[in-house]
């Protein structure tokens, strides 16, 4: 596997903050807004989980960190760092908090990057205040602005701005111009993830069909976003991401090179080498199952050879590495879904949208031992 | 049913003076099974603590439909006489089993509910018993309701019928009312049996079911002769010779005899497995003195309707070949053969009786042994004359020629007679007219009822012609056919294609003005039933190389997972893993990936 850091093989560690101050009804993260008086002993069974990990050999020096949630500026500042102290990394570690923009201000982000963050992560979602509305986010578009202020001042030289397209009120309008004010920021994001909403079984928005997006219409605002993106100097660097030269999300790259990771704290999910475990989800449960010096792991799995040879091609489709050409048969249907060149089938801007159709056509071969082959 | 052996050798009661034979003629919830239980009541035949409703009605079908479906019969004495009650099957797409039970009897009580009045397929029943030179009995039933009319009933058995209105009894089968007199009526009114003890043996069968342990139970009239239970039988028309296993009569339930005389009736249990060798109309003589005629009037079974039943879930294939063997050894009547459909997999291709007959085997499939299937558009047999001379049958479209070799196709026709309140005239003859219908006859049997007759394709009446005759007369019509030869007509056969790819499950021979509306229907059903692929998929209905009707299902633009929270990779994997799983059960039409369940819920919408 190549590395993204000097310093060795890449490790990443991710820390889930369940806690949130509202629910939004297209959610279906592991996310609480009722348990805040939980947050210190949550902190302290976070500490302790890392602790036991290096103990027990799990943990590798990390080469990123991934504070997500949840809402990871919910915790107070010094509490996440306090976290993040317990980490061992290398130097130029690639350390990232999700943070939403009304959060943000010069005093959290001092606290944040003395303690070695170096990346922040803007729930922007959108910049027009009835799509904001719509989604039930609480901050106004003019947070943003400000945020991004603060965290150029604090030193901030990369950042990733996250937007929803595809909820009802949204026009093709609206959506272009939630993608230029980012653009025209003080400083433009020099990451940016547009995810298209999508309906997660179990939460309001699935109970309510009116308000369920419209493929086709989710495809042409897409499609938009490319335009606008790469107009703008953006690669795509993965399904939903795009980043100016040299501000590619190393923990992210990690996931989708099926690379090794360890979770920390509720529903977390670590992988090594072909085994994926993940824990509790309640936060309560979690936390009391480290107080008593219990396991926190919910579940795992072991991947068979050619699920994890499927798994990896799988991850690389969504991204501009693609597959070997020869694992994509050359049929008709395909021809306008993947470009081929120099041994490589990549999507296109079309096959990225049908990702998971171009992924049923794969082929994945596994050695006859067991060992996999390209 | 569970022949005893207690009983000993009776003697064949020679005294054909004392036997009276008679079936009931009655329409569907007349009141002929509570009459039937009324009977054995009051003959002592059945113990009344062990007593249960519609005695007679063996299979769950039959009680919950109120119809007869197998013939059934039992002996009964009363007042120094012996009456054999043979019940007939009680619907029209068994009219060849009802001339059968009738040919067994002298005597015919027709029932008529005395609140709804004589109904259309009774009165083609009826018309069979005079055929039959069957002394007629009529009798007004459930004359305790009070919405019951007696006298206008009456007037209408003597307009349709010539039977004298004051000849007409008035019973209640339910209390009891008048039942006695009726068996009195018998007595005095039905001839007794003739025949001659001392001529060769010719005995009728006239109905065969398969007994699990037994083989197959034949029910027989005694004609000629004497049918022994040591004898060798020949079977005249399956050229077949049997030994007798067991004969006895019912009184309901079995009781051995070493001899039945002329005019008698029984059971029959000569080792057969295969109701196929023992049909309803099968003469049995002495392999040792055969006679030397056949009775007369057998037909061999000849299906009328037709579908494709395949298994919802492939894997049943061999369960349900297997349901359709057992089937078959108690049903004579239906046929079957593998078929294989593109859309729907393996499957048979199945013949019927008719419409009810279909459903009752598709019922009994799913019912007593447990599958779940789903059937194709009935359809007929067509006779395709082609441009070289010769001429092909063909009961499933897709075996239908080349439209360039076909010179022109003729269809099964039916005599179609309809009873209804006279108000219901005007929409009982435009739905005739709407099924191209040709009306023959109409005639007033009171002024409130009317009987019309018409001359229309059996192909109309199979689709939903009955449905709709209930429905828009509030349930008060009532039909019955027979076949009446073939006709010419302008017939097309509309394919489906998808993607350019005919799909055989939806081709249907249909009239030329309705095929464009069927060809709508179905590329509109299926335009919302398949999902969307990685392009464009035309679905067409056809005739010939000429589209009549067009949709398009439109590429699918987004399929596409926005994200994985955290690292949860598992999910994502899973999700994917299940979809290329689905991809593997997907049938491949055209290059178009469509879910079994599409064309399933297109043929069910389309019932």
């Amino acid at each position: 596997m190549k590395s993204h850091s000097n310093s060795g093989r890449a490790f990443g560690v991710y820390v889930h903050v369940p806690f949130c101050r509202s629910r939004c009804d297209y959610c279906a993260f592991a996310t609480y807004t009722d348990r805040d008086h939980l947050m210190a002993r949550y902190v302290d069974a976070c500490k302790l989980e890392i602790r036991r990990a290096l103990l027990d050999g799990q943990m590798e020096r990390a080469s990123s960190v991934f504070f997500g949630g949840g809402t990871p500026s919910r915790l107070p500042a010094e509490q996440l760092v306090e976290i993040l102290g317990e980490i061992p990394r290398h130097a130029d570690a690639e350390v990232t908090v999700e943070c939403n923009p009304e959060d943000v201000n010069l005093r959290r982000l001092e606290i944040y990057r003395t303690a070695g963050v170096n990346r922040i992560s803007l729930g922007v979602q959108s910049t027009m205040h009835h799509v904001l509305r719509s989604l039930g986010r609480n901050h106004r578009p003019g947070d943003v602005d400000r945020a991004v202020g603060a965290a150029t001042e604090a030193g901030f030289t990369t950042f990733n701005c996250d937007l929803i397209f595809g909820s009802v009120g949204e026009s093709d309008k609206d959506w272009i111009r939630s993608l230029r004010d980012l653009l025209e920021l003080s400083v433009a994001p020099p990451h940016l993830s547009a995810y298209a909403l999508t309906v997660e079984p179990g939460t309001p928005l699935a109970g309510d069909p009116r308000r369920h997006p419209d493929d086709d219409v989710q495809a042409r605002r897409y499609e938009l976003a490319d335009r606008v993106l790469t107009d703008a100097g953006y690669g795509w660097e993965e399904v939903s991401n795009w980043s100016l030269p040299g501000h590619g999300c190393r923990h992210n790259q990690l996931y989708w090179q099926q690379g090794d990771y360890r979770g920390i704290g509720s529903a977390a999910h670590s992988h090594e080498q072909g085994t994926r475990w993940w824990n509790i989800r309640n936060p309560d449960r979690y936390v009391r199952a480290v107080e008593r010096g219990s396991s926190t792991v919910a579940g795992q799995e072991v991947l068979s050879p050619a699920q994890r040879e499927f798994e990896r091609l799988a991850l690389s489709l969504r991204t501009p590495t693609g597959v070997p050409a020869g694992s994509l048969p050359d049929l008709p249907e395909l021809a306008p879904l993947v470009s081929r060149t120099g041994g490589r089938a990549v999507l296109t801007v079309r096959g990225r949208l049908l990702a998971n159709a171009v992924t049923r056509h794969l082929r994945v071969e596994v050695g006859a031992a067991g060992s996999l082959r390209e | 049913m569970s022949p005893g052996t207690s009983a000993g050798a009776q003697q064949p009661n020679s005294d054909c003076d004392r036997i009276r034979n008679f079936s009931i003629i009655s329409h569907v919830d007349h009141g002929k099974s509570t009459l039937s239980d009324r009977i054995l009541e009051l003959t002592g035949a059945v113990d009344p603590r062990m007593m249960r409703e519609q005695y007679l009605d063996s299979m769950d079908i039959e009680r919950e439909r109120g119809i007869t479906i197998k013939a059934q019969n039992v002996r009964v004495t009363f007042r120094d006489h012996v009456l054999h009650l043979i019940d007939t099957p009680g619907h029209v797409d068994f009219g060849y089993e009802v001339s059968r039970s009738l040919a067994a009897c002298e005597g015919a009580v027709l029932l008529v509910d005395a609140s709804q009045g004589i109904q259309a397929q009774t009165l083609a029943n009826c018309y069979q018993a005079i055929e039959h030179d069957l002394e007629i009995i009529a009798v007004l039933n459930k004359i305790d309701l009070p919405a019951a009319d007696p006298e206008r009933c009456a007037h209408e058995i003597e307009q349709v019928l010539g039977l004298p209105a004051q000849g007409i009894l008035h019973i209640s089968a339910k209390t009891g009312q008048g039942v006695e007199e009726l068996l009195d009526a018998i007595i005095e009114r039905v001839p007794a049996p003739t025949g001659d003890p001392t001529m060769p043996l010719r005995a009728l069968i006239f109905d065969s079911s398969y007994d699990q342990y037994r083989g197959v139970v034949s029910s027989v009239r005694v004609v000629d002769g004497t049918l022994r239970s040591t004898a060798r039988l020949r079977f005249m028309q399956a050229g077949s010779v049997h030994d007798v296993e067991e004969i006895g009569v019912r009184t309901p339930d079995g009781v051995a005899v070493s001899a039945l005389g002329p005019g008698e009736v029984g059971y029959l249990i000569a080792g057969i497995k295969d109701v196929g060798e023992a049909r309803s109309g099968e003469t049995v003589t002495d392999a040792a003195a055969p006679a030397a005629d056949a009775l007369a009037g057998y037909r061999d079974p000849k299906p009328m309707v037709f579908c494709g039943i395949y298994p919802v879930d492939g894997d049943e294939l061999p369960d349900l070949r297997d349901a359709l063997e057992k089937l078959k050894l108690n049903d004579a009547s239906f046929t079957f053969e593998p078929e294989s459909s593109k859309a729907l997999g393996f499957g048979f291709r199945c013949g019927f009786l008719g419409l009810l007959h279909m459903e009752i085997v598709r019922e009994r499939l799913e019912r007593e042994f447990d599958l779940s299937l789903i059937a194709t558009a009935p359809s007929v047999a067509y006779r395709a004359h082609l441009s070289d001379g010769s001429t092909v049958d063909v009961d499933n479209p897709t075996d239908l020629p080349d439209p360039s070799q076909i010179d022109h196709i003729d269809e099964p026709m039916l005599t179609a007679t309809i009873l209804t309140p006279s108000e219901y005239t005007g929409t009982v003859m435009e739905l005739a007219q709407a099924k191209r219908g040709e009306m023959s006859k109409m005639e007033y049997l009171s002024p409130e009822r009317l009987e019309l007759v018409y001359r229309i394709p059996l192909a109309e009446v199979v689709v939903d012609f009955f449905d709709q005759l209930k429905s828009r007369t509030k349930g008060y019509a009532s039909l019955d056919y027979e076949p009446a030869g073939y006709a010419t007509a302008s017939l097309v056969r509309v394919d489906v294609l998808i993607n350019h790819v005919a799909v055989d499950a939806f081709s249907t021979i249909v009239h030329r003005s309705v095929a464009d509306s069927y060809g709508r229907r179905m590329t509109d059903k299926l335009r919302q039933l398949i999902p969307r692929q990685l392009f464009d998929v035309p679905i067409q209905a056809a005739i010939g190389g000429r589209v009549v009707a067009r949709e398009t299902v439109k590429a699918k633009r987004k399929d596409v997972l926005a994200k994985c929270y955290g690292g949860d990779i598992t999910r994502k994997r899973k999700l994917l893993e299940r979809q290329k799983e689905g991809k593997k059960r997907m049938k491949n039409i055209g290059r178009v990936e469509v879910p079994q369940e599409a064309f399933i819920s297109a043929l069910r919408l389309d019932e």
